[in-house]
């Protein structure tokens, strides 16, 4: 664990945070009549297309781990593993559109970010998410964002049967926003845990 | 609510036009003149009634075709529930009423009342249904053409209870006062015209009736009941007499003279004030006793549910300590109880006073729980003595206890969840569908949790990634299987749902209609078919699994009637469904066999259920024996007649082959000690009679439900053997972790509402009732017990089913490739069979299988009890009487979970004792 590593993974949280806010802002100076609440499913839509553009040019730019030759074979036939398996961590979202915007943005907060650091290496995943699995201060960061999100959505769940009567209390839309708010808590978090156990983690590291 | 006085059209029939809430329209079918309903259900509409109303209400005023006019609006109360009372849309709703009445009042005519009045208020936030002051005042505005009032109306707006519309408006209206009303007319509504006197003596009349229909309705009501104290009766009656007697003397003393000296005014307004006096003291008393809260009892019970929680969760988290621990903690403060309830009832005999069985059973819990919780306290001190003297194992124990709460912190917390969302009214609603989510939540946590502590996969080094991931595939993808099994299980339980009356537009579940409703005749085949294929599936899944342990072979009762008396059961169920959905339009001939058929299928199920419970209870040991010790007979079978023909030889000489082969393998398998006895099926003896005992009760209660139901019971069967897979797969035995208990106890509740059931009376299957009786009972009992049975259908599947939780994982021990689970005996050996012992570890250490036992016990208990707290604490809590309802049920729900968990457990119990006798009768042998 270097003191350059630290910062790049601070940089990319930052500008993955910016992505998530600039999804739900920048589309009113385009769209009229664009707002989070108003029109979530334009929201879902920017919010999981900037997330995961962002992450895909994060990997390439500063990933953690180097990237394989382009135009190999191994290469395509990995592209080929990350998309199915993005596509079947949508489970059976196909559904409703809802259903199927939600399914996008979680996959986005979760699947594609182990796709970008960890490849489509089943093993990895097994390892990454398990105690003590996590070998390096990128693997740290994406336990603790995709927990986040994870648990953001489940708490999400919980106001739709209230009767409150407010725009959100629809199902995804407080579920996506409790993914969303998870999400960015995950990203805040990471690195103060890191931080936090800087000793711990060198020490692991070795 | 606009009226017009109807005296002059006494003998006619009242006109009595309606427009507004459609509720009324339910309530009084085909009673109105002439009707206007707009619909009402939606909450948020705030103008489709009210403007229904306006639009007809002025044309209906002026057209003159009414007597009694009732306009229900419904604007301000949607209003204060969608915007609260201090909102925009509030004042323009009561800007609307305002001008509706400002109208309504310049078009009234010369002998019309005009009545407002509104049935509720509303709290700060707008609901209602409480006893705030805010809730219960509501407006009451009279207005009349001819004046109503003699002298001026008083300046402070009178206080008036709403009982007392009733006799007001009937007496207004000319018809009798309602049988059961306890309201006092309002006088001065009947002190139209005239001097003082007569006026008084008008009040007087009306005095008179309501009086008299009070005092019948008391008289009669003490008859029945005994509720309302008998001296204040007997006061009350007292003053009723004398005033009437006044009232008497008072008319014939008027009648004679007519004067209207100062005098007979001063009598008239005594005589008044005694009427008063006499139907507002009736009133208190019925208000005294029927409206009785008793909050000491309350609060004592809630008191006492709350010990026996922790009670329960202490008693399991006792360590597993000798029998004689449980003996001292338990037994005695039992002993306890009942000997203070000796005491008090004895002091009540003594001093003469009626025996209240509620106070004595309680005072003896409460005994016998202060007695238990000291003895533990007693052993606290010690255990903090020994620990301090080894601090290092004090330590380790620390540690262990916080890496332990984790564990325990996830399930408490849903569980925690669970109790809170009672405190919700939305939750309350949607419970049906809280409770699949958060038995799904717990269920991918544990699984979560087994996978982030690394036990699915094989304990190594990190680097060794690529070996781990086959063991991993094998162990865990199977695991996983049966997690996506029940996720499944649980989006398909959702198809059985019964609608709440609060969500209008909620369809209930095509499932839950009984198949004779069915028009289309092939749909009707189809359904039906799909029903017999259900039935059939669970009665084969049931056998196979039996015959998977080994608990179907031989020719024990049980087993034979596994074997036959199961697909009888399922014909007969069969039947019966055939029967009963096409009884509508069979023939005129063929009705009286039809009806037969309606009563004699279902009590032939009722009989073999009754049977086949009865033979679990006798003979609950499914074993088949197979004795191979060495017999002291002849190695030949004895061989009547006489050896000569090549036939004989060819009789002998196999069986002495045979013999020498098999003392051959014995002898090599044992060496040398010889005596076995393969036992097929004993290894999962004591959850055997558990399945059979359930698959019977499943019968009598898919008997209970309508057809298509049987496909939830299929599920329900399904996902409790996913659960209980899940279980054994993801802990350590003897002891079964609070995550399976409370996962096993929401997936009951879960059933509860996928069986198509609801806390609410309207959602009640009266129906069961009637399954094999031809709409007639003689007692109140057996209908109640049917549909009791109906409505905790699952509460009793999976209480009675909560000892498999404990006898799963031992079942599940064995590889699943062997079919037949053999143990052999006898006791010398058994160390070299450890691998198959399965069930019979729970012999091995019946301290810890007791203790087990009753730890699980505790466990469902306390997790049960904690709901019931929860619901118990919530009723005290004013603005909550909406909340007794649900109480209702999941107080008869817990005792009839606690029961069957007894029931269950107890069954357990039989079981041992019948395996220990099978044992003795083997070494006899």
């Amino acid at each position: 664990m270097s003191e350059a590593g630290v910062r790049r993974l601070c940089a990319a949280n930052l500008l993955r945070g910016c992505s998530v806010l600039l999804a739900a802002t920048a589309p009113r100076f385009f769209l009229d009549g664009f707002s989070v609440l108003g029109t979530p499913l334009t929201w879902l839509c920017a919010c999981s297309v900037s997330v995961s553009a962002l992450s895909v040019v994060l990997n390439a730019a500063l990933g953690p781990s180097p990237p394989p030759r382009r135009g190999s074979l191994a290469h395509k036939v990995g592209f080929l593993k990350c998309c199915m398996y993005f596509l079947m961590s949508f489970g059976r979202a196909f559904l409703s559109l809802n259903t199927f915007l939600f399914a996008v943005l979680l996959s986005t907060f979760t699947t594609l970010q182990c796709l970008c650091v960890l490849g489509p290496n089943i093993q990895a995943w097994i390892r990454v998410f398990s105690k003590n699995g996590a070998m390096s201060i990128w693997d740290n960061n994406l336990q603790i964002t995709t927990v986040c999100s994870v648990l953001g959505a489940w708490f999400g769940a919980f106001p739709i049967p209230l009767d409150w009567d407010r725009p959100w209390q629809v199902w995804p839309i407080s579920c996506s926003l409790g993914a969303t708010f998870g999400y960015l808590a995950g990203l805040i978090i990471a690195p103060l845990w890191i931080h936090w156990n800087r000793k711990q983690l060198t020490y692991k590291s070795r | 609510m606009g009226r017009r006085f109807s005296t002059s059209r006494v003998g006619e029939e009242e006109r009595v036009v309606f427009m507004g809430d459609d509720t009324w329209e339910g309530l009084f079918p085909k009673m109105f003149h002439r009707s206007y309903f707009f619909p009402s259900f939606n909450v948020k509409d705030l103008h489709t009634v009210d403007n229904g109303i306006l639009q007809h209400l002025y044309s209906t005023v002026d057209g003159g075709e009414w007597d009694l006019l009732i306009a229900h609006f419904l604007g301000v109360d949607h209003c204060g529930h969608k915007h609260g009372p201090d909102h925009p849309e509030m004042a323009k709703k009561l800007l609307q009423m305002n001008e509706m009445l400002r109208t309504l009042v310049e078009r009234l005519g010369n002998d019309t009342l005009l009545v407002v009045a509104g049935d509720h208020g509303m709290t700060d936030t707008g609901d209602h249904g409480g006893d705030s002051e805010k809730e219960v005042n509501a407006a009451l505005f009279v207005y009349s053409k001819t004046p109503l009032f003699g002298t001026d109306p008083p300046e402070e707006p009178e206080v008036v209870p709403q009982v007392n519309l009733v006799p007001t408006l009937a007496l207004l209206l000319g018809v009798p006062i309602p049988y059961s009303s306890i309201g006092e007319v309002m006088a001065e509504l009947f002190a139209t015209d005239g001097d003082a006197v007569s006026a008084a003596l008008q009040q007087l009349d009306v005095y008179h009736i309501n009086a008299n229909q009070v005092d019948r309705f008391l008289r009669s009501y003490s008859l029945v009941a005994q509720d309302l104290p008998t001296e204040e009766l007997q006061q009350l009656q007292d003053i009723f007499s004398s005033a009437v007697e006044e009232h008497a003397q008072l008319v014939a003393h008027v009648q004679e003279e007519k004067p209207s000296s100062p005098e007979l005014q001063a009598r008239l307004g005594r005589l008044l004030g005694r009427f008063q006096r006499y139907l507002r003291e009736a009133r208190a008393v019925c208000a005294r006793s029927w409206a009785r809260f008793r909050p000491l009892r309350m609060v004592a019970g809630c008191a006492l549910i709350a010990a026996s929680c922790l009670l329960c969760y202490v008693a399991s988290a006792l360590p597993a300590a000798p029998d004689s621990f449980y003996r001292s903690c338990l037994l005695a403060p039992l002993l306890w109880g009942l000997a203070a309830a000796l005491l008090l009832g004895l002091a009540c005999a003594v001093m003469q006073e009626g025996l209240d069985l509620l106070v004595v059973s309680s005072w003896a819990a409460a005994v016998s729980q202060v007695a238990f919780f000291w003895r533990w306290w007693g052993r606290q001190p010690k255990r903090a003595h020994s620990a301090s003297s080894h601090p290092p194992v004090a330590s380790i124990s620390l540690r262990q206890r916080l890496q332990a709460c984790p564990a325990l912190a996830f399930p408490m917390g849903i569980l925690l969840f669970r109790c809170g969302a009672m405190f919700s009214d939305s939750f309350v609603v949607a419970e049906a569908r809280v409770v699949p989510f958060l038995l799904a939540s717990l269920v991918a946590l544990l699984v979560g949790k087994l996978h982030w502590d690394g036990r699915l996969t094989v304990p190594e080094g990190p680097r060794q990634q690529l070996l781990s991931s086959s063991s991993y595939r094998k162990e865990s993808w199977h695991l996983l299987y049966l997690v996506a099994a029940l996720l499944l299980c649980v989006r398909l339980s959702a198809a059985f749902h019964q609608c709440r009356e609060e969500s209008p537009q909620c369809r209930p579940s095509l499932f839950l209609a009984p198949l004779a409703g069915l028009r289309d005749a092939r749909a009707k085949n189809l359904f039906y078919l799909a029903c017999v294929a259900a039935l059939v599936a669970l009665v084969c899944a049931v056998r196979r699994w039996l015959r998977h342990c080994g608990n179907l072979n031989g020719s024990e009762p049980a087993v034979l009637f596994v074997r036959w008396g199961f697909p009888l059961l399922a014909v007969f169920v069969a039947c019966y469904w055939a029967v009963a959905s096409s009884a509508e339009d069979s023939l005129g001939k063929l009705q009286e066999l039809v009806h037969v058929a309606l009563v004699a299928f279902p009590w032939a199920v009722y009989g073999l259920v009754g049977a086949g419970l009865l033979l679990v209870l006798c003979k609950p040991v499914t074993v088949f024996a197979k004795d191979t010790r060495e017999t002291a007979g002849p190695i030949v079978t004895p061989y009547l007649g006489v050896a000569s023909s090549e036939v004989d030889f060819l009789h002998v000489i196999p069986q002495i082959y045979r013999r020498m082969q098999e003392s051959l393998k014995s002898h090599l398998e044992r060496g040398g000690c010889g005596a076995a006895v393969a036992a097929y099926g004993l290894g999962s003896v004591y959850s055997a009679a558990l399945v059979i005992a359930l698959t019977l009760l499943a019968f009598l209660l898919l008997l209970l439900h309508s057809e298509r139901l049987s496909l939830a019971f299929l599920l329900l069967f399904l996902e409790a053997f996913v659960l209980l897979h899940i279980h054994a797969r993801a802990r350590k035995p003897f002891s079964v972790p609070w995550y399976a208990v409370i996962s096993w106890l929401l997936a009951a509740s879960q059933f509860f509402y996928s069986t198509g059931h609801q806390p609410i009376f309207p959602a009640i299957h009266w129906n069961a009732a009637f399954v094999g009786f031809h709409l007639d009972h003689s007692t109140n009992l057996l209908p109640a017990l049917l549909v009791g049975a109906n409505t905790f259908a699952s509460h009793i599947l999976f209480a009675v089913g909560c000892p498999l939780l404990l006898l799963w994982p031992f079942v599940c021990e064995a590889p699943s490739t062997q079919r037949r689970k053999a143990r052999k005996e006898p006791r010398e050996e058994l160390h070299e069979e450890e691998e198959h012992m399965m069930e019979m570890r729970l012999r091995e250490a019946p301290d810890r299988f007791s203790a087990a036992l009753l730890q699980l016990g505790l466990k469902c208990l306390f997790v049960l009890g904690m709901q019931q707290l929860v619901l118990a604490g919530m009723l005290m809590v004013p603005h909550c009487a909406c909340w007794a309802r649900r109480f209702l049920f999941e107080a008869l729900g817990f005792v009839v979970s606690s029961v069957c968990l007894l029931l269950g457990i107890l069954l357990v119990m039989r079981v041992d004792c019948a395996v220990s006798a099978w044992f003795s009768r083997l070494q006899l042998r």
